[in-house]
């Protein structure tokens, strides 16, 4: 296991974000954190990132325990919600402040500028600043400076939720392409079934802060092992969508 | 009915707390119009009689005698010496809330702990306290039937009847100047730039000096000319503290009533108009600063 979250409790003012979570992610793995809106997706990968600490637990990465270590000594990427991009910062000095933050060398800095820029086709969109550029170009912006630093572990909070329905089929399988491509461990998080079913291999359901099932989609698919998960998943959408994978 | 073409997406005037947002054209009816030109016509009185014409009076007052008694009355070396301590008072407290400003609207609009909304209320004190009663706190904290008196005394520190007083009295009274501006501002940011910057490695002055301030200068620069136009003018807390010594312990204030007082109504006036003329530059700046912000 790449990726392990061993008996973690998290409260935030008396609301139980995390009850006892206990799951691992295989290394070269995408997962998906598939569940309801509040429970508690969102912070299971806030805690792996480091922006959140669990009440007691143990999160490891790569076999090593990371609870005290700050996030950015984790190796992680971060894709934030709505992308969080620096706003008064072009393109090119999005994707490179994390290098520059590093004490990386110009021309070391330039060549990973130019390199990712070529990998998520926005090689003539460098000098533009976010607010320029369109929903889809913003998510390929921020997951290419979340790989700027080689992260080994790639976290996305809803990347597509701030996207245009009409597009966000097109960018779920440009997005899938870029982490196989890239073969970095990948976990996001979803509300929405259809998204984990098509592109995760592994989905982790959770509801009111439990782990209710992990599997392939094929196996929360076919297989639920509780009631939520029975009465969360559409079955016949998921088949079809598995069948279309 | 003819329609009407004109945009008023583009009449947003001022930014942030201050703004006056967009207003939607009516329908074009005869009551609306009456409506709109009496607004208009009680407003431009208002400001008429309430702004205009006294500071008319100030300027023709004035210059009432001629430019000789005039320039005599702003050349004094008390008058001099005022202006001096009125532009130290307000430098001191243009930096020390601008510091404190950003300190604390950082602290509250990143940070989420117990008692947020208690500080924000706290800070606020100064806009909804008499100024005399700030005046007579640290008099009543600092005199020497003070609480520190005895101490302050020991040590042979003059806070109170001094400059140092004056300045503290300055730096109370505008206090939530800077904070208010940049608090809505660093709010409505929220915290996400902050934290992706963390995550890379960032520390906090590189996150601050890179992500957090381009955001906030403009707010910034407003506050601030928003605290040095009110520590100018403080009138209520230095004049408690102050103990009226011309030409040590006097701002310009201080040092108009003291001339009226004294019946030298033209050299009273002669250095209000040094406060008006620092007032309009003030204004003309504070415009520039909005105007550069859009």
């Amino acid at each position: 296991m790449y990726v392990e979250m061993k008996q973690i409790n998290k409260t935030f003012d008396g609301f139980r974000a995390s009850n006892n979570v206990s799951f691992g992610v295989e290394k070269g793995c995408l997962a998906a954190l598939l569940g309801p809106s509040g429970s508690g997706k969102t912070t299971i990968l806030r805690m792996i990132a480091g922006l959140d600490k669990p009440d007691s637990g143990d999160v490891i990465i790569n076999k090593q325990k990371v609870n005290g270590i700050p996030g950015n000594k984790r190796g992680v990427g971060f894709v934030f919600q709505n992308y969080a991009l620096f706003r008064y910062m072009t393109v090119a000095d999005n994707i490179a402040f994390g290098l520059e933050v590093q004490k990386k060398s110009k021309a070391e800095i330039r060549n990973r500028v130019d390199e990712l820029l070529r990998l998520i086709s926005m090689e003539e969109l460098g000098s533009r600043y976010p607010h320029q550029l369109s929903g889809g170009q913003r998510q390929r912006v921020a997951f290419a400076r979340a790989l700027a630093p080689n992260p080994q572990l790639l976290l996305l909070d809803e990347p597509f939720a701030a996207i245009d329905a009409k597009v966000r089929r097109e960018l779920r399988v440009w997005l899938k392409g870029m982490i196989e491509m890239v073969g970095i461990t990948s976990i996001f998080v979803t509300h929405d079934q259809e998204e984990a079913m098509e592109v995760a291999d592994t989905v982790i359901i959770t509801n009111q802060g439990n782990v209710e099932q992990i599997g392939t989609p094929e196996e929360i698919c076919m297989h639920p092992q509780t009631e939520f998960v029975a009465d969360f998943i559409d079955i016949t959408r998921c088949e079809a969508i598995i069948a279309a994978r | 009915m003819k329609e009407k073409k004109r945009n008023y997406d583009q009449d947003v005037v001022g930014d942030g707390i201050n703004s006056i947002q967009k207003v939607l054209e009516p329908a074009d009816r005869d009551s609306n119009n009456i409506v709109k030109y009496a607004l208009i016509s009680i407003c431009v009185l208002f400001l008429f009689v309430m702004l205009v014409v006294p500071l008319a009076v100030v300027i023709v007052n004035a210059l009432k005698d001629g430019w000789t008694v005039y320039r005599r009355a702003v050349l004094d070396e008390y008058t001099i010496k005022a202006l001096q301590l009125t532009l130290l008072a307000t430098a001191a407290a243009v930096v020390v809330n601008t510091i404190f400003g950003i300190f604390a609207s950082f602290l509250l609009s990143k940070f989420y702990f117990k008692g947020r909304q208690l500080l924000a209320t706290l800070i606020d004190i100064p806009f909804s306290i008499s100024p005399v009663i700030a005046g007579l706190v640290f008099i009543l904290t600092f005199g020497n039937i003070g609480w520190m008196g005895n101490f302050l005394r020991n040590y042979g520190i003059k806070i109170v009847f001094a400059v140092p007083g004056i300045i503290l009295a300055t730096i109370f009274v505008t206090f939530p100047f800077v904070f208010r501006e940049l608090f809505p501002v660093m709010n409505a940011q929220g915290k996400d730039e902050e934290e992706a910057a963390a995550l890379m490695g960032a520390g906090g002055f590189t996150i601050f000096r890179r992500i957090t301030f381009p955001h906030i200068k403009w707010a910034l620069l407003y506050g601030i000319i928003l605290c040095a136009a009110r520590a100018m003018g403080e009138f209520g807390a230095v004049s408690v503290i102050s103990g009226h010594l011309r030409g040590k312990t006097n701002t310009l204030p201080l040092h108009v009533e003291i001339l009226y007082n004294e019946f030298n109504t033209t050299e009273a006036f002669a250095v209000s108009s040094i406060l008006v003329i620092l007032a309009v530059l003030i204004l003309i700046a504070k415009n520039f600063v909005e105007w550069k912000k859009k």
